[in-house]
């Protein structure tokens, strides 16, 4: 990956509104070519750091550079340079799909020669070419958020940012998604999204978890797993999953429910297990499982979250 | 730059002609409002419900009665017998008016003395009273020198709250309709205008295509520009529809220049889109962007000249409508309809009404481009 040349850096970035602090001194570096994963749960400020970035909120203070222009003072020409798609469904519904992207093309002056590859290519990318005269409300989510992201970059801005551009997708249009934020990446585009979900998380080049404002960790998926996981996860696979949740954590043991199974924390996998066993029959649960995991990202989170 | 604007307007006209509910706004509600307002609110008094109390029972007093009603204005529903009769006639509201006609005035009539007659009015409301009574003086004075006599007539008033306007001046035959009517083709503009463009920039706003577009290099000019030109076209537009139905359906002459008109209607519609534009700017729902909308219609209806003269208005108050672009441009266009004045009368209300438009416009840009920052 080529780190020296950033594609966005910002230091002391923050977000006041009114008395409540929504971004909190922030600073980070995205590389040229990146796709650089922005995590956090509801609310933790993630769309308002990428409006600050876009131009779209003034940041209350801290400075930063999106493309080499500075986010305090160059914020038009910021824009001819950045693809944003909202977290908010952002087309117009009572147009058609080719009218959403000739509407957009003509706002972002992209050359009239150019105008018919562009729309083309959209069409393309979202699968959508044979529902080029369709009203974009008959859509389904997956196509919809396809076709945003055609819009939001019909220039070929070499920065892209994506707030939430998966929530209410189904699994398949997910990963078609990924698919696409892959193929941009491999043709040089800078990628910064933010997402709910950590299967995604683990195909971001590099991440940055953000919690109440504050960026709590930043690294590779892989060097994050390392380093902020000194502790063993063990899986418990158990009957009723919220007693035993209840009876762990009154022993004073870091659980959390995933799905249907709860993983706990501990400081040496052997000698808990164990343990957790004997006070889960001891409590008269049905214990199906207990086995030591590789920690997951989400695992990582948690226990960052909890942390903190 | 203008390429963006097109793109906008295209796109305005597209979204606007596919939503069922704008385009009632803008093709059904002004013909409905200026049906229901050109037919309901005719000031015109007709048929006025009068009592007849007769206490002199001559020719004369029953020819007086009798021409009273050949006016076409009054007609005779009720003979009271005595004073406490006619009183519960006019208190229940069974009658407007009474004339009424004393003892031995057919006998002064004929010997050439002057005598009198009372016409009493229900002045609760101003309006009608003051109508009847004019009618009424009118028939009076007309018996009076048939018959040979200066006679006298004392018009008494119940409650005595009247008004008397001199606005027949311009409209001799009292048709309060052509003088109504091209009031009602201002507020109707101004309604359509105010609505369509607070709702259009709100509208988008609460989609999220608002936040969209502003990442986009599209300038803040460019941006109002082209949610504006849009709504001036369509209001254009509806100006010339009711104009023509109040032509042809209503008959209302056009006494002046169109071409004044057109111009003078360009001049109102830059201050409506930017009182449009800057209710777009409060507003963060439709719902909110509708309430500020009649917010400031119904007291710029109410405090522009529209149905109270503005001179009767406390002057705090009169101070105050200096600042509604409506009292204007109901001066403007009542004088090209009705009076046939040129720019050589109206000048100084198309100057005050381009003042405040560009006034207005400058703010509400202003506030529209902070929202961008
Ligand atoms: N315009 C605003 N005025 C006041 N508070 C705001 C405003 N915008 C955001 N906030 C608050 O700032 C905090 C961070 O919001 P933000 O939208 O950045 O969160 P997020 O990380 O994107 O969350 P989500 O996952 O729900 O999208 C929230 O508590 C939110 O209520
Ligand atoms: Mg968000």
């Amino acid at each position: 990956m080529n780190h020296i040349e950033t594609a966005v850096e910002f230091s002391g970035l923050t977000r006041i509104f009114g008395d409540f602090t929504a971004v909190d001194q922030i600073s980070l570096a995205v590389g040229r070519g990146e796709i650089f994963g922005f995590l956090g749960p509801n609310g933790a400020g993630k769309s308002t750091t990428i409006k600050m970035l876009c131009g779209l909120l003034t940041p209350s203070a801290g400075s930063g550079t999106v493309g080499g222009f500075n986010i305090m003072t160059e914020a038009e020409e910021i824009k001819k340079n950045i693809g944003y798609m909202s977290q908010k469904f952002s087309l117009y519904d009572d147009l058609t799909v080719e009218e959403n992207i000739n509407f957009f093309s003509g706002i972002y002056r992209v050359p009239r020669e150019k105008k018919r590859e562009r729309k083309e290519w959209v069409l393309e990318m979202a699968g959508i070419a044979d529902r080029r005269g369709a009203l974009t409300k008959t859509l389904s989510g997956g196509f919809k958020q396809r076709l945003a992201l055609g819009c939001a970059i019909l220039h070929e801005p070499p920065i892209i940012f994506l707030d939430e551009p998966t929530s209410g997708v189904d699994p398949i249009s997910r990963r078609n998604f990924w698919r696409l934020i892959y193929a941009m990446s491999r043709e040089g585009k800078t990628i910064f999204v933010t997402t709910h979900y950590m299967d995604e998380a683990e195909y971001c080049d590099r991440l940055a978890l953000i919690y109440r404002g504050k960026i709590i960790a930043e690294g590779t998926p892989t060097a994050l797993k390392q380093e902020y996981m000194e502790r063993d996860v063990l899986e418990i696979e158990v009957e009723q999953v919220v007693d035993a949740l209840e009876v762990l954590e009154q022993s004073g043991i870091e659980t959390a429910i995933f799905g249907s199974v709860l993983h706990a924390t501990v400081t040496d996998a052997g000698q808990e297990s164990q343990r957790i066993r004997e006070s889960l029959v001891k409590a008269g649960l049905k214990v199906v499982r207990i086995e030591k995991i590789v920690p997951s990202l989400e695992d990582v989170f948690v226990t960052l979250i909890e942390v903190s | 730059m203008f390429e963006r604007i097109k793109e906008m307007v295209v796109k305005e006209f597209s979204q606007v002609f596919r939503d069922r509910r704008m385009k009632a706004i803008i093709f059904v509600t002004p013909i409905l409002q200026l049906l229901i307002f050109g037919y309901a609110v005719t000031t015109d008094v007709k048929s006025i419900n009068t009592a007849f109390y007769d206490l002199d029972h001559s020719y004369e007093s029953r020819e007086l009665g009798r021409r009273l009603e050949a006016s076409g204005y009054f007609i005779i529903t009720g003979t009271p017998s005595s004073a406490k009769e006619m009183g519960d006639l006019l208190d229940r509201g069974k009658v407007l008016a009474v004339l009424q006609v004393n003892k031995g005035f057919g006998r002064d009539l004929a010997r050439g003395v002057p005598t009198e007659v009372q016409m009493i009015v229900d002045g609760t409301d101003s309006n009608t009273a003051s109508v009847a009574m004019d009618y009424s003086t009118r028939v009076i004075n007309r018996f009076g020198k048939e018959f040979g006599t200066r006679a006298g007539i004392q018009r008494v008033v119940k409650p005595a709250r009247i008004d008397l306007r001199s606005r027949a001046w311009y409209n001799p035959d009292l048709r309060s309709r052509n003088y109504n009517v091209p009031g009602v083709i201002a507020i109707i503009i101004m309604l359509t205008c105010l609505l369509l463009t607070a709702m259009a920039v709100v509208r988008e706003r609460e989609i999220g295509t608002m936040e969209q577009l502003m990442v986009t290099p599209l300038k803040p000019v460019e941006l109002m520009l082209g949610k504006t030109i849009p709504f001036a076209l369509i209001s254009y537009f509806d100006m010339a529809l009711v104009t023509t139905i109040g032509v042809f359906w209503f008959d209302i002459p056009i006494k002046g220049s169109i071409p004044l008109l057109v111009l003078s209607t360009a001049i109102y519609l830059l201050s409506v889109l930017g009182v449009g534009l800057f209710i777009s700017t409060i507003s963060r729902t439709q719902q909110q962007a509708l309430m500020a909308t009649f917010l400031f219609y119904i007291p710029a209806v109410l405090l522009s000249g529209f149905m109270f003269p503005i001179e009767n208005m406390p002057v705090a108050i009169q101070y105050g409508t200096y600042l509604n672009p409506l009292r204007y441009f109901l001066v403007i266009i009542r004088g090209i309809f009705l009076k046939g004045n040129g720019i050589d009368i109206l000048w100084p209300q198309m100057a005050a009404l381009l003042l405040l438009g560009v006034v207005v416009i400058m703010t509400s840009s202003l506030r529209f481009r902070k929202r961008l920052g």
